[in-house]
Order: structure tokens, then C-alpha cells, then sequence
């Protein structure tokens, strides 16, 4: 290992700390998965269903999330309309 | 009132069997009557961690057949009083536990013992849910290590959803983070999760951290639960976290690399 090769090594995050990110990001991408009402994907369904009425969509261009704000409970609907 | 503490983990591999049988005996030490149950339906191991294999005639399925009665399934640990074992059975049938039969059982349980212990076995599916559903205390042994880890969390969102106590809207099982197969030297390196790590992502209070160590695997191979080995690490970290458990307190130990000295290093201790 050459002098380069142990600057840059000492300045890439340990294993554990990679570890550590990735762990909190899937643990609280699931949480919030395993919070959410049983009733959500099927609400989520039928709310593309009422769009895809009116304009031609795709499923993937709905997005949409319930996200818990303190006490309050917020649903974001995300919709990307085609062009004309 | 008997207390049911189940010992859970998600992932399997990470020490439940281990703990469940050094747990139970620091119990019943304490001079409470406790009993363990091998919740592993075909791959019935308590036993031999115990060291009670050959002792084995009637099993839990049995019971909650019928086929035998609780009596004649209980096998009374030899070493500490007090202690018993209740194995899992080795059909292959994976339905043979039902929540009735385990519900009845482990009321009939509760009239004699003051603790019982529920050994579960791997998954999130229905065996596991099986062992956990009517616990009051909930241990979750986590490797500090990410599949580990992230199934520990997941393991809390059923018994935070799918246990008894919740579904009846009562107090939740109390939960109770248990490390196991902890390396220092690999922490302090960067190379593994650290206490501290494990603890802020899980989010639950700490019971104990138990050191990797070769005495596990000894104690293993010789059918006695580690926290009899009072000169191992391990079985010093697990009596610690027996006295937690009880709800006295223990400062952490072994949490940190230990620099051996030239003799100690000289003679491989
Ligand atoms: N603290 C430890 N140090 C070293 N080996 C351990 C430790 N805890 C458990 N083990 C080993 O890990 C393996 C799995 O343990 P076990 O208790 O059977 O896990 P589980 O019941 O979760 O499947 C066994 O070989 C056991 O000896
Ligand atoms: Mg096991």
C-alpha cells in the first residue's frame, strides 16, 4: 500500500459507519411502512383509478404518502400530468 | 402471576437457544421457579444446550395433544433447582402448535412457575409469532450485524402489533435489547456496529451485551448453560444481565478491547 493509498483509505467512513447509515434508512423506511393503515393501498388504488378517468397516467407518476407530523397526520398526493 | 419472557431475534443463528438457557438458569439461581420451553417445532436444541437430551420422553406437542400430561413432559433441570425444561417436539409438522393448545398450556404452567421462558425460533412467520404472542417481556438478541439488526426491528413491529397485548389494547410487552457475539477489537477497528450504534437504531433499553467467546461454544458442546461458567466472560455478562433483568443495576462490562499483558499473550489466555 503505497503513502496515497493510506490518505485516502483513512478518509473513507468505516465499514461500521456505512453500516450504521444504511441500517437507519431501511429501519425507518420500514417503520413508517408497517405504521401506515391497513386501508392505504387500497385507497391508493382507487385514487388512480378516479385520475386515470380524466387523464391518462401512469401508475408510477402517483405517488402518494401518508406522512405523521407530530400529530397530525398529512396525505401527499403527487401527480405527474402529461404533456400536452 | 407468572411472568412469560420470550427470547426472540428474527434472524436465526444469533444466540436465542443460548440465551434462553442462560437466562432461565440465572432465574431459577435466583431462586425463582422457572421454566423453559423449546418453541422450535423439528429442530429441538434447548435440550442439548441443556444438557438434558437423553432425558427427553414427552414434548410440548404432546402435551397440548394430550398424548401426556404436563408432568410427565416437564424434565427437571439436574444442576440448578428449581429449573425446568419443556422440549419442542420433532414432527414435521409446522401447524402442531396451535394458540389454544399453547395458551392452555402455559396457563397451567403459570399456577406453579414464577417465570417461563419461551425459546423461539427463527422467522417473523408463525412459529415465532407463536412464541411471543402471550409474553409479558419481550428479549431481542441482535447480533451486531445489519440482517441482524433489521430484523430485530422487524420483530418489534409484531410484537408491537401482533402479540396478545396488543391486540387486547393492554400494556405493551416490554422490550429488552440483548447483544450478543460482541466483538470490541472488531468495533474499535470500524468493523462492526457498535453498543451504542445498535441501541439508537433499535431504540430500545439495553439488558446486557455478551462478548464473543470461546466458552459458549464449550459450554455447548458439554450440555451446561454458559452463566455456569463463572470464569468466562460470557457467562459473567449474562448473570449481569439476569440481575437487569430483575430490575437491579449492573454497570456494563467487556465492552471495552482489553490490552493483554505479556504472559497472558505468552500463554494464548
Ligand atoms: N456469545 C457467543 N460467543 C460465541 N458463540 C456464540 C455466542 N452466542 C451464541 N454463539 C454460537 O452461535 C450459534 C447459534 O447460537 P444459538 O443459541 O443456537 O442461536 P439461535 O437459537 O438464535 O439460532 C451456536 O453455535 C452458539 O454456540
Ligand atoms: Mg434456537
Amino acid at each position: 500500500m503505497g503513502i496515497f493509498d493510506y490518505f485516502k483509505s483513512k478518509s473513507q467512513p468505516s465499514s461500521a459507519s456505512v453500516a450504521k447509515d444504511r441500517l437507519q434508512i431501511i429501519v425507518a423506511h420500514e417503520r413508517s411502512k408497517r405504521q401506515q393503515p391497513d386501508y392505504l393501498p387500497q385507497m391508493q388504488q382507487e385514487i388512480i383509478d378516479v385520475i386515470r378517468k380524466y387523464v391518462q397516467v401512469d401508475s408510477k407518476d402517483v405517488q402518494i404518502q401518508l406522512e405523521n407530523i407530530e400529530d397530525c397526520s398529512v396525505l401527499e398526493l403527487n401527480v405527474t400530468l402529461p404533456d400536452q | 402471576m407468572a411472568k412469560i419472557i420470550v427470547v426472540t431475534s428474527g434472524k436465526g443463528g444469533v444466540g436465542k437457544t443460548t440465551s434462553s438457557a442462560a437466562l432461565g438458569t440465572g432465574i431459577a439461581l435466583k431462586g425463582h421457579k422457572t421454566v423453559i420451553i423449546d418453541f422450535d417445532v423439528g429442530l429441538r436444541n434447548l435440550d442439548l444446550i441443556m444438557g438434558c437430551e437423553r432425558r427427553v420422553v414427552y414434548d410440548f406437542v404432546n402435551v397440548i395433544n394430550k398424548e401426556a400430561t404436563l408432568n410427565q413432559a416437564l424434565i427437571k433441570d439436574k444442576r440448578t433447582d428449581g429449573l425446568y425444561i419443556l422440549p419442542a417436539s420433532q414432527t414435521r409438522d409446522k401447524d402442531a402448535l396451535t394458540l389454544e393448545g399453547v395458551d392452555a398450556v402455559l396457563k397451567e404452567l403459570a399456577e406453579e412457575f414464577d417465570y417461563i421462558i419461551c425459546d423461539s425460533p427463527a422467522g417473523i412467520e408463525r412459529g415465532a409469532q407463536m412464541a411471543l404472542y402471550f409474553a409479558d417481556v419481550a428479549v431481542v438478541v441482535t447480533n451486531p450485524e445489519v440482517s441482524s439488526v433489521r430484523d430485530s426491528d422487524r420483530i418489534l413491529g409484531i410484537l408491537q402489533s401482533k402479540s396478545r397485548r396488543a391486540e387486547r389494547g393492554d400494556a405493551p410487552i416490554e422490550e429488552h435489547l440483548l447483544i450478543t457475539r460482541y466483538h470490541p477489537e472488531r468495533v474499535s477497528a470500524g468493523e462492526m456496529l457498535s453498543v451504542e450504534d445498535v441501541e439508537e437504531i433499535l431504540a430500545i433499553p439495553l439488558i446486557g451485551v455478551i462478548p464473543e467467546s470461546e466458552s459458549v461454544l464449550k459450554a455447548s458442546n458439554q450440555g451446561t448453560p454458559v452463566i455456569l461458567e463463572t470464569e468466562s466472560e460470557a457467562g459473567l455478562a449474562y448473570t449481569d444481565a439476569v440481575d437487569r433483568l430483575m430490575g437491579e443495576e449492573r454497570p456494563m462490562r467487556f465492552l471495552d478491547v482489553q490490552r493483554k499483558g505479556f504472559f497472558k499473550r505468552l500463554l494464548g489466555g
